[in-house]
C-alpha cells in the first residue's frame, strides 16, 4: 500500500519566504509532488537567509531554505515574458493545486488570477496565503510574520512583566499560516474528491493567526478588559515557571496545577519545611505568594542540571521539562527514539539535520522525500518529462532567457 | 445552505482544553458532524478556565470553552467505567474520525487505544494528541503548555539573553498542536478515499513545536553554534543596521521587517531621510557584511530607536504601507477587535448562546469560496444533545435515567 497521503496530487508552488513554503512542505512530506516555480532574477528571499556552512553564503546554502523546501522540485521560469506564461500554463494544465503568496495586482498581471486559471483547469485548488486577504482596504499592505503577531495581539501579550512587548524566538505566525493553508488545502481537495469541483481559498494570515488568541479576546469582549503581559505566570497554576539549573544558562520550567501535584513535589524535593509553610498550603496561596515561592524552588534547581529536575519531578508525575537549546534538541533522547529528527544529504551542503514529518501517520507516513532544490534543478524533468518538450526546444528557451 | 467541504462526515471528540478541541473545531467549521464526549458533571477542563462574564466562575460560560467548541454537539460520559468504555465503543462503530488528547496509559486502560478501536471500526481514523507522541521514554511525562515550549525547543530562544526564557503565552503549543492534528487527520481522510483504510494519526506536542522553530536547529547541525536568546533578527548579527523588531514610539508600539533593500530605501524616506541613514554602504545589509564582517558593521539601533519614538503608531503604519514598508500596530484585545481591516472582512462572528448571551467570536481561518465555513450553533451545554446522540443508539429516556443516577452520563 502506498505510504503517500497525497501521491496523486500534484501542486504549482508559487510562495517564497516562509509562510507557503511551509504549507507545501507539509503537503510535500504528505506525498504531494511540488513544483516551485523561481526566477535567477529574483531568487527566494529565504535562498539569503543564515545559516550557512562555514558562514559563506550561496543560493543553495541557506539550513533554512533547505530545511523549507525539502522533497520539492524547482523549476526557473522568467513570468515576465510571454513564452514563460505559456509555459507555466501547461504546468498549470497538470496540476491540481496552485499555492501563491503574491499580491493580488501580480497573479492579475501575469494573467495567473483563479478566475483566468479555471480556464486552463476547472477543478484546480488555488490557494492565496496573502498578508491581510484578498479584499478589504488593507489588501494591498505588506507583513511578514512578526508583524502578524503583532496585529492579532499577541505580540503584545509576550514580554516580561512590565516590560516592553518582545518579539516571538521564532516567527511563529509564519508556519501557523503554513498550517492553516494546508487544513484548508486538504479540506478543498477532500471536496474535490467527492464533488469533482475546485475552488479558491482567501487565507488572511492576520485572521488565521488572531484566531490564536482566544481566552485575551473573549476576555476583552465579555469584560471590556485589555490584559497585559505577565511573563511565564499562568492564571491558576504556580509554581509555573522557568528555573535556574545547575550550567551554564540552563533552565527548567515546572508547572503545578493540583494540590496533588503540590503535595508529589514537596515529597520529590525530601519535604523541605519551607513546603509546608502556609503561604503555600492551597493552589490560591500558592499562587498569590509565587514570587516568594519562585525563590525557593529556585534554590532547589539550582543544585541540579535541567535532566535531573526533569526526572526527579516526572517520576512523581509533576510537570517539568528543560527548555532545550538547539544542540539539546537535536541529542534529545525522546525526539531520537521516535526518530523525529533525520539527517538529509544535500549536494551542496552536505548531511544536515532537520525535523521530519510533524504528524505521525501509521499506514501512510510520509516522509523526507529528498533535499531541497538546487535553483533551477528540475527544469529537465518538469518541461522534458512532464511536458514531453524535446531537449532542443528546452535548450532554446534557456538561451533566450524564459527559463531563467 | 451552502456546500460543506466535510458534509457527511462524522467525529467523535474525546478531548479537554485546546488541543484537542481546537482540531475539532476545524472539522465542525468545515462541515463535519462532531460529537464531544465530556465527563459527567465537570466536563471539558476549560469550562472552568474562563475568561468568565464579570470574572464569576460558571461551567456554561467560561470564554474558552464556547470559542473552541462553537458548531459541536455535546454529550457526557465517563468513559472510564465499564458500561461507559462500552458506550464509547457503540458510539466509535459510527464515526469517521476519532479526536482525543488523554494520556496513552489512560486510553489503554479504559481500553480505548487505537489496536481495539481498529478492530471495532476498521475504517477509524484515530487522531491522538498526548505531550510527548505514543512511544518513547518520556511517553507518560506529563506537560502544560509551558512545559511543551521548554521541551520543544521554543522557550530557550524567546526573551532576552540575560532573564530566563519567556512563554509565548495563552496556550500556543496547544494550537500548533491542535492545527498538526488536523493535516494529519485531513491527510489520513483523504487516503481513506483512495485505500478504504483507517489508521492512528499520533502526534506529539513536543515534535510540533520543533517543528517551527525556524533557524534553531538548522543553526546547531549548519555551524555547530546554538542559536541564542534573542528577540530581533538583528540581535542574531550582533547588530541593527536594519530595524528587524518591536519599536516603542508616541502612543504605543509598531512592529518593523526591514529585509530588503527598498524596504530600507523607503524607511529611510519615512524618517525624513537623516544624515546618518543615507549612507549608501547601508543599503545592502549582505554587501556590508561582506565587506566589513559582521561584528564590525556600524549598529544604527539606538538612533533608529530615538526616531521612533517621534512618531505615531498610524503615522508609521500608514506611512510605511505606502513605501511598501512591512510596518504594522503592535495590537491589544481591543485594538485587534476593532482593526479596520479585520472588520471590514467580517471576521469576527456573533452568535446567541442561551446561558452567556450573545457574544462577537474569532471567526474563520481562511475563506473557500464554494465551501464557506460558518458558525450555524453555540457551544453546547453539558450533555446538551445526551437524548438525542443516545436515543440514536437505541437508548430509552429510563435507560438514560439509570445511566445518570450511576454516575456514567
Amino acid at each position: 500500500m502506498d505510504r503517500y497521503a497525497l501521491s496523486t496530487i500534484r501542486i504549482v508552488d508559487f510562495t517564497w519566504a516562509w509562510a507557503g513554503p511551509y504549507s507545501t512542505k507539509l503537503l510535500v512530506d504528505m506525498g504531494a509532488e511540488v513544483i516551485k516555480i523561481e526566477t535567477k532574477k529574483r531568487p527566494d528571499i529565504a535562498r539569503w537567509m543564515p545559516p550557512f556552512p562555514e558562514e559563506i553564503p550561496g543560493l543553495n546554502r541557506s539550513g533554512r531554505f533547505n530545511k523549507r523546501h525539502r522533497g520539492k522540485l524547482s523549476v526557473t521560469l522568467d513570468l515576465t515574458t510571454e513564452a514563460g506564461i505559456n509555459l507555466i500554463k501547461k504546468i498549470i494544465g497538470i496540476s491540481d493545486v496552485i499555492t501563491e503568496n503574491y499580491s493580488r495586482r501580480v497573479m492579475k498581471k501575469f494573467g495567473l488570477e483563479y478566475e483566468a486559471v479555471t480556464e486552463i483547469r476547472p477543478d484546480i485548488v488555488y490557494i492565496s496565503l496573502s498578508a491581510f486577504g484578498t479584499t478589504g482596504s488593507y489588501k494591498d499592505y505588506v507583513a511578514y510574520g512578526p508583524n502578524q503577531a503583532a496585529m492579532s495581539g499577541l505580540a503584545n501579550l509576550t514580554g516580561y512583566r512590565d516590560g516592553p512587548p518582545i518579539s516571538f524566538g521564532t516567527a511563529l505566525a509564519d508556519p501557523t499560516a503554513g498550517l492553516n493553508g494546508a487544513v484548508a488545502v486538504l479540506a478543498a481537495l477532500y471536496h474535490r474528491s467527492k464533488t469533482g469541483k475546485g475552488q479558491h481559498i482567501d487565507l488572511s494570515q492576520t485572521e488565521m493567526f488572531t484566531c490564536l488568541v482566544g481566552q485575551p479576546i473573549m476576555d476583552y469582549v465579555m469584560n471590556g478588559r485589555v490584559l497585559s503581559r505577565d511573563g511565564n505566570r499562568d492564571q491558576i497554576m504556580a509554581p509555573h515557571n522557568f528555573y535556574r539549573c545547575k550550567g551554564e544558562d540552563k533552565w527548567v520550567s515546572i508547572a503545578i496545577a493540583t494540590d496533588e501535584e503540590w503535595q508529589a513535589f514537596s515529597h520529590a524535593l525530601g519535604d523541605p519545611p519551607w513546603t509546608k509553610d502556609e503561604k503555600f498550603s492551597d493552589q490560591l496561596s500558592r499562587w498569590r505568594n509565587q514570587e516568594a515561592l519562585d525563590r525557593l524552588v529556585e534554590a532547589w534547581t539550582i543544585d541540579h542540571t535541567h535532566y535531573e529536575v526533569m526526572e526527579t519531578l516526572q517520576k512523581v508525575g509533576v510537570a517539568a521539562m528543560p527548555a532545550l537549546n538547539g544542540e539539546e534538541v537535536c541529542h534529545n533522547p525522546q525526539l531520537g527514539e521516535r526518530g523525529f529528527l533525520v539527517e538529509v544529504d544535500h549536494p551542496e551542503v552536505g548531511k544536515q539535520t532537520m525535523p521530519g514529518v510533524s504528524m505521525k501517520l501509521s499506514e501512510s507516513p510520509g516522509a523526507i522525500r529528498g533535499s531541497a532544490p538546487l535553483l533551477g534543478e528540475h527544469n529537465h524533468y518538469v518541461f522534458g518529462e512532464l511536458l514531453g518538450m524535446a531537449p532542443k526546444e528546452i535548450a532554446e528557451l534557456e538561451e533566450s532567457g524564459v527559463i531563467y | 445552505m451552502p456546500e460543506r467541504a466535510l458534509a457527511g462526515v462524522k467525529v467523535l471528540e474525546y478531548a479537554d482544553l485546546i488541543s484537542g478541541p481546537y482540531c475539532s473545531k476545524f472539522l465542525a467549521n468545515l462541515g463535519a458532524e462532531v460529537i464531544k464526549v465530556e465527563e459527567p458533571k465537570v466536563g471539558d477542563r476549560s469550562r472552568s478556565v474562563g475568561p468568565f462574564p464579570n470574572y464569576i466562575p460558571d461551567t456554561e460560560k467560561s470564554g474558552l470553552f464556547l470559542y473552541l467548541n462553537a458548531n459541536k454537539l455535546g454529550i457526557t460520559l465517563n468513559a472510564k467505567t465499564e458500561t461507559g468504555s462500552a458506550i464509547f465503543k457503540e458510539l466509535v462503530k459510527g464515526v469517521d474520525i476519532l479526536v482525543e488528547n488523554h494520556p496513552p496509559q489512560v486510553m489503554e486502560d479504559a481500553g480505548l487505544d487505537y489496536t481495539p478501536l481498529r478492530e471495532i471500526n476498521p475504517h477509524l481514523i484515530m487522531t491522538s494528541i498526548t505531550p510527548f507522541g505514543q512511544n518513547g521514554p518520556y511517553r507518560d511525562y506529563k506537560a502544560y503548555d509551558i512545559n511543551s515550549q521548554a521541551a520543544g525547543g521554543l522557550a530557550y530562544v524567546t526573551g532576552d539573553a540575560e532573564r530566563e526564557p519567556l512563554l509565548t503565552p495563552w496556550g500556543q503549543a496547544g494550537y500548533q498542536a491542535a492545527l498538526n492534528a488536523a493535516v494529519g487527520t485531513l491527510s489520513a481522510l483523504f487516503w481513506r478515499e483512495v485505500s478504504g483504510s483507517g489508521q492512528h494519526v499520533d502526534i506529539s506536542v513536543q515534535e510540533c513545536i520543533a517543528s517551527i522553530l525556524g533557524d534553531v536547529i538548522s543553526f546547531y547541525s549548519y555551524m555547530g553554534t546554538v542559536r541564542p536568546r534573542c528577540n530581533t533578527i538583528s540581535d542574531l548579527a550582533g547588530v541593527t543596521v536594519w530595524p528587524v523588531d518591536i519599536y516603542e514610539c508616541k502612543d504605543g508600539y509598531v512592529n518593523i521587517c526591514v529585509l530588503e533593500p527598498h524596504q530600507w530605501r523607503g524607511f529611510v524616506d519615512l524618517i525624513g531621510n537623516p544624515d546618518w541613514a543615507t549612507d549608501p554602504r547601508f543599503e545592502d545589509r549582505r554587501l556590508l557584511y561582506e565587506r566589513t564582517g559582521r561584528e564590525e558593521a556600524p549598529d544604527l539601533g539606538p538612533l533608529i530607536k530615538e526616531t521612533l519614538k517621534r512618531y505615531t503608531v498610524d503615522e508609521l503604519f500608514h506611512g510605511g504601507q505606502q513605501r511598501r514598508i512591512p510596518i504594522t500596530p503592535v495590537n491589544d484585545a481591543q485594538g485587534a477587535l476593532t482593526f479596520p481591516q479585520l472588520n471590514e472582512r467580517g471576521f469576527f462572528v456573533e452568535t446567541d448562546h442561551p446561558k452567556a448571551g450573545r457574544l462577537r467570536y474569532p471567526g474563520a481561518p481562511f475563506k473557500l469560496s464554494e465551501t464557506p465555513w460558518s458558525l450555524d450553533r453555540p457551544a453546547p451545554l453539558l450533555g446538551e444533545h445526551n437524548e438525542a446522540v443516545y436515543s440514536g443508539l437505541g437508548y430509552t429516556k429510563k435507560d438514560l435515567l439509570k445511566m445518570a443516577e450511576a454516575g456514567i452520563i
